[in-house]
């Protein structure tokens, strides 16, 4: 008994510190489908676009993968912005067809875009973190990089948090998802807000582009991969709350690597959706979601 | 007679090939109380919305300040001065009241003058300064609609309009806040007000509108109309005898 907890110890570290990851993968989707109401298809390939991004500088700059985040955090929130304004903000409406296949459609762009220009071949963000390690107390040793994943997604969830109820934008956002007919009457111009809500879920995925490519290799076609864990969080978290997002996150990080120590690393991603079904049913509307 | 401030010239607006609105003129003096009654469904909130920017009139034109303003989004409307406290009155329910407030002051104009607004609001509505840091959602219906309003006036509007402004509320709130409308139209601002409680409204008013199957059926002074005039223009043909479907007397409220 003892001993089953004792190696339990590492795959509940380990899942913990992966599932920040999960939860800044997740952050961005769940905003724009708790604001804009809206799907985003492409999120898992934006936060693919911001690894290539990432890696391009890093070839040209050669700097750690984290100081390109500088340029890929303003660059992902112009892009979201973009979308957002010239692309989703067209076809809104009572129907959730129309902005699901623009965002289907744009993920599949991004996808064989990112094809064309860097190949298939397998990339990583490569930095000294990646293989080091940090034995804890003799008795346990986190990967220095899920350590550098988990404190910057929590970062970031604190910054975003404080971003919403600080700020003006962050409240008219708010606002606007509460109630968008009321938010028009204060003088919120709801397509402009929707705009700046994908420029932030844009910069979100920078800073999860770059954790998951210091982290993972990836290709020009993982994005659905994040897509689906982006998913997950959300189904798991919930709508409502950042720190549901995040929380859901952990979950999910730890259903699945606790799911791979005991029945193997086939069955890692697997026993993350078990546990998603399992929330889907008891709690559908998510473990920590308001109203 | 003052200045005519808001002016609504024969305006028809449509839902898809429904008509709600039939040749609607109205004309509201600065700094007046106007109210305009109707049954359910004589197009009282249309007219409102249609003034708000919410909907866009096929036909005629809304002046507000002499500028025309039909087309113009309500996020636009507000900017011009005008400010409409809907029906239901829609608070942010996962914002806090203080928070409801400021977004009241969204404007760049009223963003400026936020401290002093939120001042004299909570001047007007003490428990709203009570319960600033509250989430909305949790406030009673009565306290709902005054943040709906304090709301509405952080934006400084010189005309605001109230939809539907006693519906739900108790006896008690509903005297307390037509007060505070009272209030609010001494300090200058123009009043416009939709309202079912016909007795409240011709209190409150210098003028009346009575609306009934989306046409203005009868204007005028309060003091000037008969109970009769104005039964007949609420019902439309048959007048005297025929009853609100609601069951109720609207004379008697």
């Amino acid at each position: 008994m003892l001993s089953v907890l004792a190696g339990l110890k590492n795959p509940i570290m380990n899942g913990l510190l992966l599932g920040g990851l999960y939860g800044i993968v997740g952050i961005g989707m769940s905003m724009i489908f708790g604001i804009v109401r809206v799907v985003n298809l492409a999120h898992g390939d934006l936060v693919i676009l911001a690894s290539y991004l990432s890696f391009v500088m890093l070839s040209i700059f050669g700097v750690s993968p984290l100081l390109t985040l500088v340029l890929v955090i303003p660059a992902m929130f112009l892009i979201g912005f973009i979308i957002q304004y010239y692309l989703v903000n067209r076809v809104l409406g009572k129907d959730m067809n129309p902005p699901l296949l623009v965002a289907f459609g744009l993920s599949i762009i991004l996808q064989n875009l990112l094809l064309l220009i860097f190949t298939p071949d397998a990339r990583t963000l490569l930095t000294d973190l990646s293989i080091a390690t940090l034995p804890v107390g003799g008795f346990l040793s986190i990967p220095v990089v899920y350590l550098v994943d988990f404190v910057v997604a929590l970062v970031t969830i604190l910054l975003l948090s404080r971003f919403f109820t600080r700020t003006y934008l962050g409240k008219a956002i708010r606002a606007a998802s509460d109630d968008e007919g009321a938010a028009e009457l204060m003088g919120i111009n709801p397509k402009r807000i929707y705009a700046w809500a994908m420029a932030i879920a844009g910069g979100t995925a920078a800073i999860a582009g770059v954790l998951v490519g210091m982290t993972f290799t990836f290709y020009p076609h993982t994005g659905p991969d994040y897509l689906i864990i982006a998913f997950g969080v959300v189904i798991v978290g919930g709508l409502g709350s950042l720190l549901g997002t995040f929380l859901g996150g952990l979950i999910l990080g730890l259903a699945q690597l606790v799911g791979a120590h005991f029945l193997g690393p086939g069955f890692q991603l697997i026993s993350g959706y078990i546990i998603l079904l399992i929330v889907l049913a008891l709690k559908p509307t998510g473990l920590f979601s308001k109203g | 007679m003052g200045k005519s401030i808001l002016r609504v010239d024969k305006v028809d607006v449509h839902y898809g090939d429904f008509r709600a609105l039939w040749d609607v003129s109205l004309d509201v003096e600065e700094a007046q109380v106007v109210s305009i009654i109707g049954a359910n469904g004589a197009g009282k909130s249309t007219l409102l919305n249609t003034i708000a920017g919410v909907k866009k009139p096929s036909r005629g034109t809304v002046q507000f300040k002499g500028k025309t303003i039909n087309g113009v989004a309500p996020y636009q409307t507000v900017v011009e001065g005008i400010s409409l406290v809907p029906e239901g009155r829609r608070v942010f329910p996962r914002l806090t009241v203080l928070e409801n407030l400021e977004i009241g002051s969204y404007t760049p104009k009223a963003r400026r003058r936020k401290r002093e607004a939120l001042s004299k609001i909570y001047e007007l509505f003490p428990i709203l300064d009570e319960r600033k840091y509250q989430l909305s959602s949790t406030l009673s219906g009565g306290e709902q609609q005054m943040l709906a309003i304090g709301r509405a006036l952080m934006s400084w509007p010189q005309l605001i309009l109230f939809d539907e402004l006693s519906l739900g509320l108790a006896p008690v709130v509903i005297k307390q806040i037509y007060q505070k409308v009272k209030q609010i139209n001494v300090d200058g601002i123009t009043v416009l007000l939709v309202e079912q409680d016909i007795q409240r409204s011709l209190k409150a008013a210098h003028k009346v509108y009575v609306m009934q199957s989306g046409r203005i059926r009868l204007e005028g002074r309060p003091e000037t109309l008969s109970q009769e005039e104005i039964r007949e223009a609420y019902f439309g043909l048959g007048g005297l005898n025929a009853k609100d479907p609601s069951g109720k007397d609207p004379l008697k409220g």
